[in-house]
């Protein structure tokens, strides 16, 4: 066959196939991000079947969709919202990020991946999937509860975090010193408050370059101006991802809402390559070998999750059972834990064992954040009235 | 006095709800787009919904007509108290009545009743002191000020014409 053939036939059948189990995960009530990992660790190297003639493609599809997750991420929230989370809930941001991270930096340590290793997965193991929680919340029908502002502030932390870790991470993993890391610090601080300044005052005129009436114009200025951002931000070693999502914080207001639903539907096709290209280039055979330890990790983060929530949540006068639903809601983790595992092995700077561990904690990760939040409530009740037998 | 409370919800939208003498939180969900949701609290757990109703635009202004004509009923009738012999009445315009799609004037309801309309609900919104050419449609609500026979007799001038 003709090699155009081959390449759209092979795409055609990923596609379609990803579209086939996306369908079937939240018929399911999970994510489908699990089983777009399980599709791209079933071909590739070590896999099944191995795909040829589309390596070019799908590399750069899959570069495209980190940016466009980030910058989806980056418009999720506007400047203003950022602030003022930050200034309500940075007490439960903090205890949330030392919780969270804690276990993964401990795991990577006791593995020996060292201090680079250590960043990369306290990433992995600390941010939520705001994707995942959002579409669980709206499907659950609990965006009216009492405690689901207490989530979203968590997330909103979660997502300022991010601004700060992502550079610092990118510029460790390109082989900085620790005077070298700390001026990493410095300088993503110095941008992440000069672009949250930029987006307050300014961001009308940042707006302004990319908004159109025209949805065809509006779409290829946005686009164009990730790519762009995101290319340059790569050549100046800051990683294309951190970009995207830093300008994803300076649009703001309508145009901001305008381009998430413009982009939603590119970022989805996008981001399923980019979890098919992270699988392919997992070889199965060394999942095996960390399968235990990503168990332990996940029930770990698992309770550390829960006891974040249920704190926050405590502490906005929230009773028990809402508690317990703000804990389980968090458990989820994602599309982010996946892009900062790619980061780190990308970078060839951490020890190939990471991107089999993330891939298996993501799977566990994502197929348990949903169920958590949607049985937490008869497993709740269970436990009472297990602990308070017929006396009552 | 009411106490709504204002809650942001960040990448979503904004909550307001308040809390019934009964100790049931009601409140609307407005999505960033615009869409509306209504939410009931559950009557075990005050935290939880145990309904979210997605509203369209027409439907929120009608639950809101249906809500609010009674109230600007109860106020008229308040401020005209000190009137003997005076009441105010909202009168619903059914879709289908032989008024549906004419003017107040036609219905000649101020000669015929002597029954004045002192304001038209329409889709969550009131519209004061409606002239005679102000068209009428299915599903208004009419406030209406009369005695008690002649807001009677308007009723069934509303109903068969």
């Amino acid at each position: 066959m003709h090699n155009t053939a081959v390449a759209l036939i092979e795409l055609g059948a990923i596609f379609f196939g990803l579209g086939v189990l996306g369908r079937l995960a939240w018929r399911i009530g999970i994510s489908p991000i699990p089983f777009y990992l399980l599709g791209g660790l079933a071909f590739g190297s070590g896999g099944l079947l191995p795909l040829e003639g589309i390596e070019e493609f799908s590399s750069i599809a899959s570069e495209i969709g980190v940016i466009l997750l980030l910058l989806l991420l980056g418009l999720e929230y506007s400047a203003a919202e950022l602030v003022t989370g930050l200034r309500r809930s940075w007490l439960a941001g903090i205890v949330d990020l030392v919780l969270n991270a804690a276990p993964g930096v401990a795991v990577a340590l006791m593995l020996g991946w060292g201090p680079v290793g250590a960043l990369a997965m306290a990433g992995v193991t600390y941010i939520s999937s705001s994707g995942i929680i959002a579409k669980v919340l709206g499907d659950l029908g609990r965006l009216g509860n009492r405690e689901t502002p207490v989530i979203l502030s968590i997330l909103v932390f979660e997502d300022l975090a991010m601004a700060v870790y992502l550079p610092i991470l990118t510029a460790v993993l390109a082989g900085a010193t620790l005077l070298g890391g700390l001026t990493a610090i410095g300088i993503s601080l110095l941008v992440v408050t000069l672009v949250l300044l930029l987006a307050l005052k300014f961001g009308r005129y940042v707006s302004a370059l990319v908004d159109s009436p025209d949805p065809e114009v509006f779409l290829l200025r946005v686009l164009g101006a990730a790519l762009l951002v995101a290319g340059v931000a790569s050549q100046l070693q800051v990683s294309a991802a951190v970009g995207a999502f830093l300008l994803g914080i300076a649009i703001s207001g309508s145009t901001a809402e305008n381009a998430t639903r413009m982009l939603e539907p590119l970022r989805d096709l996008f981001a399923a390559m980019f979890f098919v290209v992270f699988g392919l280039n997992t070889n199965p055979a060394s999942m095996p070998p960390v399968l235990g330890v990503a168990l332990a990790l996940a029930f770990v983060t698992t309770i550390t999750k829960v006891a974040t929530g249920w704190w926050a949540a405590k502490r906005q006068g929230i009773a028990r059972m809402g508690r317990a639903r703000a804990g389980a809601a968090l458990v989820a983790r994602g599309e982010f834990s996946i892009v900062i595992a790619g980061l780190a092995v990308s970078a060839g700077a951490v020890d190939d064992q990471l991107a089999a561990l993330a891939t298996a904690y993501v799977l566990i990760m994502a197929v348990l954040g949903p169920l958590a939040a949607r049985f937490v409530e008869p497993i709740a009740r269970l436990a009472v009235a297990r602990l308070r037998p017929a006396t009552a | 006095m009411v106490n709504v409370e204002v809650t942001p919800l960040p990448g979503i939208g904004t909550r307001q709800d308040f809390v019934s003498r009964g100790g049931r939180r009601l409140g609307v969900i407005t999505y960033r787009d615009g869409r509306l949701e209504l939410i009931v609290s559950r009557e075990d757990d005050p935290d939880a919904c145990t309904a979210s109703i997605p509203l369209t635009v027409e439907e929120a202004g009608a639950l809101a007509n249906l809500l609010g004509a009674p109230q600007l009923v109860a106020q008229l009738r308040k401020e005209n108290d000190g009137l003997s012999g005076v009441h105010t009445k909202h009168l619903p315009l059914a879709h289908g009545s032989p008024y549906d799609g004419r003017t107040l004037g036609d219905t000649a309801l101020r000669t015929r009743t002597a029954v004045s309309v002192v304001a038209v609900f329409r889709a969550g919104t009131v519209h004061p002191s409606p002239r005679p050419d102000f068209v009428l449609g299915g599903g208004d609500t009419l406030i209406t000020v009369g005695t008690s026979e002649g807001l009677a007799k308007a009723a069934d001038v509303l109903d068969r014409g």
